[in-house]
């Protein structure tokens, strides 16, 4: 009887622990997260400047909103029609006065605001190289279906859904497509870019930190697209230059490999390529080398394809 | 619908009961019925209004492709471009065609005004007769640039030089077909009013195709060799 | 002979699709038996189905509106819990499912849910407010409705037969091209939205033409409602944006259907030219949705507070200015292009620009309440919500119209927290203080106010449960549209965002509860004047619900608020306006063509969608027939006589006069 009324009982305990526990980890992240705003918490110039840009402006607009929501509320709550106190206008319905205000609040936040937008659209302009002593890095990037390809002409070598840049030193990327658009991004690092079939886009970055940051696609590129996340290491010069050697051991990437790695899938873990076929980023820009094929046609049967069904990928 | 009826004289207007320091829309009145003093308009307003500003929205979308014409007379590539695909004598021929169209679409517009239903027929199938050798010698052309292996899925500029011209010869196929129906309703119906005002909305569409045709002319064949 | 079409399209190996599918079929079976079997069916079909009456279409139009709204939600439902289910995990929707999800999801709430609410109140109350007896083109209107219809069909039947787009909302080239997409998804998307699209841009034509040209008599420019003129600058917005989504879309088409090379970025095309003309439709639609949604806002703030509308003028100039610049922002959809810093920073600054008029709007609304006698109805309550949730997003909207901002915004789900948070704090509030606002005048009664409340309370926390969240976990760097994710931080801020849908989906229940509460109550809740929230337009100046031909006279307008004038004189003389001299009426007959149409239209879109060529030729030969057949036509309107015109006036000035005369014994008292 007792054993019998303790079964549930105990079973209801530990259910308890357990959604007390999921709390615990859901509370401790909301908690945690408000520091770890990674927008606000950049570890470079270009991501410094913008969530200063993203700060500013946010508190000149809270000065104009919060009053407006607290006006609103006050007006309607004073206003309300079992309020004797208040008194009833009930055909007053303008005033130059009011107006004036009413278009020149707006006007001047926006005024204002625009500076911002000018003044920060050229001096965070991706394709603005960072002001440095340091020669810059340059790595030339292309998005595959459904992986990252890096590549470091200096270097003579390449890597996958893996970025590492020495801390420091600015960073010019060059950036393309093997198929459909992407968006390469480092939130902590700043500004995204599009990376666009046929074309190139410039970005520029630097880190000044060492860490491993979260990169991703924000432009969705089809049924991989969550996948395209890779770390980026920002390592001291010589952990770099360690790396560059480490990867100076793996396989050549070539239009073969190359076109091997644009069909479509995404990747297991990171690897590198210890050479790279000279002229590949060219080609791949100018196209003479077949773009990212995209899904596989027919392959049972030779076939042209009727209807892809909801469960095939 | 009912028609503006008797509206017994013109209403006084007051001034603002809001006292908004202002006088409410223009104390000299008229009875001009877009200022909202006679009330709706006649029928035939209405008809003809709604019909223009569907032509404008038509002139809209041909405004994209222009856009895109514009963007991608470029992209030859490597393909042939306008310069040597372009035979102007063609085209001039093709806009004679249509202008001519639109003088008889005008006689035809006359003849309706006077209630003479020969001249009416005679002008139309002239019309028709006009867009439907703009339509062959404009079918010629395509066919000619495809065996050329100057398709529309050579280039994007020949995607988009099909598409513009096309979508235009498309218009001109669509208003073949209702003047044909106008015909018909004329014969079976005689002049009436509401078949009074289809006619007026299809020489309206007709004399818009022109216009269209004359941006045509210009932005695809002229301004498209001169790049 | 069927195309691309096999056994293979119907997804047999996916249960959640498919029971969903099954389950909506059954009901819609169902329904359709129920109405055959009980004998309704000659009833909707004389009454609604062939109705030209611009009051009914407008109904059928929101009606279609919300059930696909609700269609709409369902996704967002699964959208979220799917979320809530994938930090280090798959969820339970694989990635060509989640996709299709959220591609509908945006579709559907556009298209066919915020689209077709906004046109059917402009539809049903425009005519109203101007004091006339139906729009310009009646049966045109019904074409228009019916072809939305299909869209939202072809939509839907996706669900079962292929597969949706897997896209996003807007098929951005190359991923849409058929080299990426050789599924029938982006097929389905673009017939859907192109054959709505020519109903929306006929509704644009008519509804301009209306408020241009047909107005009763005296009404000028300046005395029209605020929601006229919305309704107009909204129009225009149709009438000069439509056309561009209409070629953009035709491109894509001919691109996939016939190898062109528009946007494949191959052979000279190019894909950055889809996102120019595409967002150059696509930020006027933001104002086709929202303008509407302003203008229900004004009168309902004004009804409520028992004041004229604050800065009448200034209201309507922000109006236009609002509809011209819409066309000048486009740009800010793509900052990352990287077009350079000029090109930026100017359409950044334009962006910027629209939120000065829109500001004024606010503070006008605000100022309209000072000194007014604000009743909290349940419109009311939705306008009120509406003001102070919207400056949050009309804030947010600006930060992202700065483009140094928008380089680490773009995209996340910030980006994604404002869209919803002006879109649904705007045109979703609107449509459900509008619908709430107009009922009694299209039914008769008004809306049982408790569940209405209780809908709305729920529906304002869980949204700004949902979506404050979203706006965090924006700033931590999260994108929309991810199947699954794996960055710790992120984890508990989706779960709340679903949590928060839990509590949204409370709001959802109780908005029908209240519609079905409301009908069995609806003796209870009868309006007998034609005026039960003292409104000031002239919709209010009528029997509810008004009679076919809406007004037994035209009325003569003698200022703004026209209803209000002749409600404070027959307040002051006690009595009401002299009777006038009836005269017979001139209605349009119902048609079929609209539906016949609609009916050719879906063959034309699901035999193009499925490479149906026969059927797609014997559908526009069809609709080309129906359109001859209705030309052909020798009567187009009937009569309905003076003593009927009469009779069905006196019943309403009746029950005016005896609420007038109830009004004054209770001041007396």
């Amino acid at each position: 009887m007792r054993a019998d009324e303790a079964g549930p009982l105990r079973r209801g305990a530990r259910v308890l622990a357990a959604v007390t526990r999921r709390g615990a980890v859901v509370a401790a992240g909301l908690a945690l997260s408000g520091c770890q705003m990674s927008l606000l918490n950049a570890k470079g110039p270009v991501g410094a400047a913008e969530a200063n840009i993203l700060i500013v402006a946010t508190v000149i607009m809270l000065a104009i909103i919060v009053p407006t929501m607290i006006g609103t509320l006050v007006f309607a709550w004073w206003f309300r029609a079992s309020n004797t106190r208040a008194r009833y206008r009930p055909d007053w319905a303008f005033s130059g006065k009011i107006e004036l205000v009413v278009w020149s609040v707006p006007l001047l936040t926006i005024i204002f605001l625009g500076g911002i937008a000018w003044i920060g659209s050229h001096q965070l302009d991706p394709a603005v190289p960072i002001e440095s002593d340091r020669k810059p890095l340059r790595v030339q990037v292309v998005s595959l279906d459904w992986k990252w390809l890096f590549l470091y002409p200096e270097q003579q070598i390449a890597s996958v859904n893996e970025l590492v840049v020495p801390v420091g030193a600015p960073v010019q990327f060059l950036l393309t497509s093997s198929s459909v658009w992407n968006s390469f991004f480092v939130p902590r690092l700043g500004s995204m870019i599009y990376t666009m079939r046929g074309m190139t886009s410039q970005l520029n970055l630097m880190a000044d930190q060492e860490g491993t940051l979260h990169g991703l696609s924000t432009h969705f590129s089809g049924d991989g697209f969550s996948d395209m996340h890779f770390p980026v290491r920002a390592v001291s010069d010589g952990a770099f230059a360690d790396w560059v050697q480490g990867a100076k051991a793996g396989p050549r990437l070539d239009a073969a490999s190359y076109g091997d790695l644009a069909k479509q899938g995404t990747v297991e873990a990171p690897r590198s390529y210890g050479s790279v076929e000279p002229d590949l980023f060219r080609r791949i820009v100018d196209q003479t080398i077949p773009k990212g094929p995209g899904p596989a046609q027919g392959a049972d049967n030779g076939a042209p394809p009727t209807v892809k069904p909801k469960g095939g990928s | 619908m009912s028609s503006s009826a008797a509206i017994p004289g013109v209403v006084p207007i007051r001034r603002d009961p809001n006292h908004l320091g202002h006088h409410a829309a223009g104390e000299g009145e008229t009875r001009a019925t877009g200022r909202g003093i006679g009330g709706p308009s006649s029928k035939r307003i209405v008809v003809g209004y709604g019909f223009w500003i569907f032509l404008l929205s038509d002139i809209v979308m041909f405004a994209a492709f222009f856009a895109a014409y514009a963007v991608l007379r470029g992209g030859t590539a490597g393909g042939p471009g306008p310069a040597e695909l372009f035979d102007y004598t063609n085209v001039a021929i093709e806009t004679v065609l249509l202008l001519f169209s639109s003088f008889a679409c005008g006689v035809a517009t006359l003849a309706l005004n006077a209630r003479r239903a020969l001249l009416f027929q005679a002008a139309m199938a002239v019309t028709f007769l006009l867009g439907a050798g703009f339509l062959a010698l404009e079918l010629r052309e395509f066919t000619d640039l495809v065996a050329r292996d100057a398709g529309p899925t050579r280039s994007a500029f020949l995607s988009a030089f099909f598409t513009v011209v096309g979508c235009h010869g498309l218009h001109v196929t669509a208003g073949l077909l209702w003047l044909l129906t106008m015909m018909a309703q004329v014969f079976a119906k005689g002049f009436r009013p509401d078949i009074l005002r289809r006619v007026m909305c299809f020489s309206l569409f007709w004399h818009a195709l022109d216009i269209v045709w004359v941006a045509v002319f210009t932005v695809v064949y002229l301004m498209g060799s001169a790049a | 002979m069927l195309g691309k079409l096999t056994w293979s399209a119907i997804p047999f190996d996916q249960p959640i699709p498919l029971v969903a599918a099954a389950l909506v079929g059954l009901v819609l079976l169902g329904v359709i038996a129920w109405v055959v079997l009980a004998g309704y069916f000659p009833y909707l079909w004389r009454e609604w189905i062939t109705s030209v009456d611009h009051k009914r279409i407008g109904v059928m139009y929101v009606l279609l509106g919300l059930v696909m709204l609700i269609r709409g939600f369902s996704d967002a439902i699964l959208m979220r819990s799917h979320q809530a289910l994938a930090y280090n995990a798959p969820g339970y929707l694989p990635p060509e499912h989640y996709d299709q999800i959220f591609s509908a999801h945006g579709t559907i709430m556009i298209f066919f849910g915020a689209m077709p609410f906004m046109i059917g109140l402009m539809n049903f109350v425009v005519p109203l407010q101007l004091g006339v007896r139906d729009v310009a083109f009646p049966t045109l209107n019904s074409v228009s409705f019916w072809l939305t219809a299909t869209g939202a069909l072809l939509v839907n039947v996706s669900l079962v037969i292929g597969e949706f787009a897997r896209t996003g909302w807007w098929p951005s080239p190359p991923l849409s091209e058929i080299t990426y997409s050789p599924g029938v998804g982006v097929d389905y998307y673009l017939w859907a939205i192109q054959i709505s699209g020519i109903g929306t841009l006929m509704s644009g034509v008519n509804l301009v033409t209306t408020i241009l040209k047909m107005r009763a008599p005296g009404m000028s420019y300046l005395r029209m409602p605020m929601f006229c003129w919305t309704a107009l600058a909204s129009n225009l917005l149709i009438i000069a944006a439509f056309p561009i989504l209409t070629a953009t879309l035709a491109m894509l088409t001919l691109d996939r259907y016939l190898g062109f090379h528009f946007f494949t970025d191959e052979a000279g095309g190019n894909s950055m030219l889809f996102m120019n003309l595409f967002w150059a439709w696509g930020h006027p639609e933001v104002y086709i949705l929202a303008l509407p949604a302003y203008g229900i806002f004004s009168e309902v703030i004004s009804t409520f507070s028992g004041k004229p509308l604050f800065a009448y003028r200034s209201m309507v100039w922000a109006t236009l200015a609002i509809c011209l610049l819409s066309f000048t922002v486009w740009l800010h959809h793509f900052f990352t292009m990287g077009p350079g810093g000029d090109v930026n920073g100017v359409f950044g600054i334009t962006s910027m620009i629209i939120a000065v008029p829109t500001g004024v709007k606010i503070f006008d609304w605000m100022f309209t309440m000072y000194g007014g006698r604000v009743r909290f109805t349940t419109p009311m309550l939705w306008s009120v919500a509406f003001v102070v949730t919207f400056v949050v997003g009309g804030a947010t909207g600006v930060l992202l119209a700065i483009p140094p901002a928008d380089f680490v915004l773009h995209n996340s789900l910030f980006l994604v927290a404002h869209f919803h948070n002006v879109m649904v704090s705007a045109v979703v509030f609107a449509a459900f203080a509008g619908y709430t606002y107009w009922f009694p005048k299209a039914f008769g009664f008004t809306l049982d106010e408790w569940w209405g409340k209780a809908a709305f309370w729920f529906s304002l926390v869980g949204y700004v449960w949902v979506f404050t969240p979203l706006y965090v976990v924006g700033l931590m760097g999260m994108t929309r549209r991810m199947q699954h994710f794996s960055v710790a931080e992120w984890y508990p801020w989706i779960v709340a965002a679903s949590l928060g849908v839990i509590v949204m989906f409370a709001g959802v229940v109780c908005q029908v509860v209240q519609l079905v509460v409301s009908i069995r109550r609806r003796e209870h809740l009868r309006d007998l004047t034609g005026d039960p929230w003292d409104g000031r337009s002239l919709e209010w100046a009528t029997a509810s619900p008004p009679p076919s031909f809406n007004f037994a006279v035209m009325p003569h307008v003698e200022g703004e608020e026209a209803y209000w004038a002749i409600k404070q004189r027959a307040r002051e003389q006690a009595r009401l306006r002299e009777e006038p001299d009836y005269e017979p009426v001139e209605m349009p007959l119902n048609s079929p063509t609209g539906f016949v149409c609609a009916f050719f239209a879906t063959l034309v879109g699901f035999a193009m969608i499925w490479h149906i060529w026969w059927l797609a030729a014997l559908g526009l030969a069809g609709a080309f027939a129906t359109f001859v057949v209705f030309a052909w036509r020798d009567r187009v309107e009937y009569e309905i006589p003076a003593e009927a015109v009469a009779r069905i006036n006196r019943l309403n000035r009746a029950s005016r006069l005896e609420a007038l005369q109830q009004a004054r014994r209770k001041e007396a008292a």
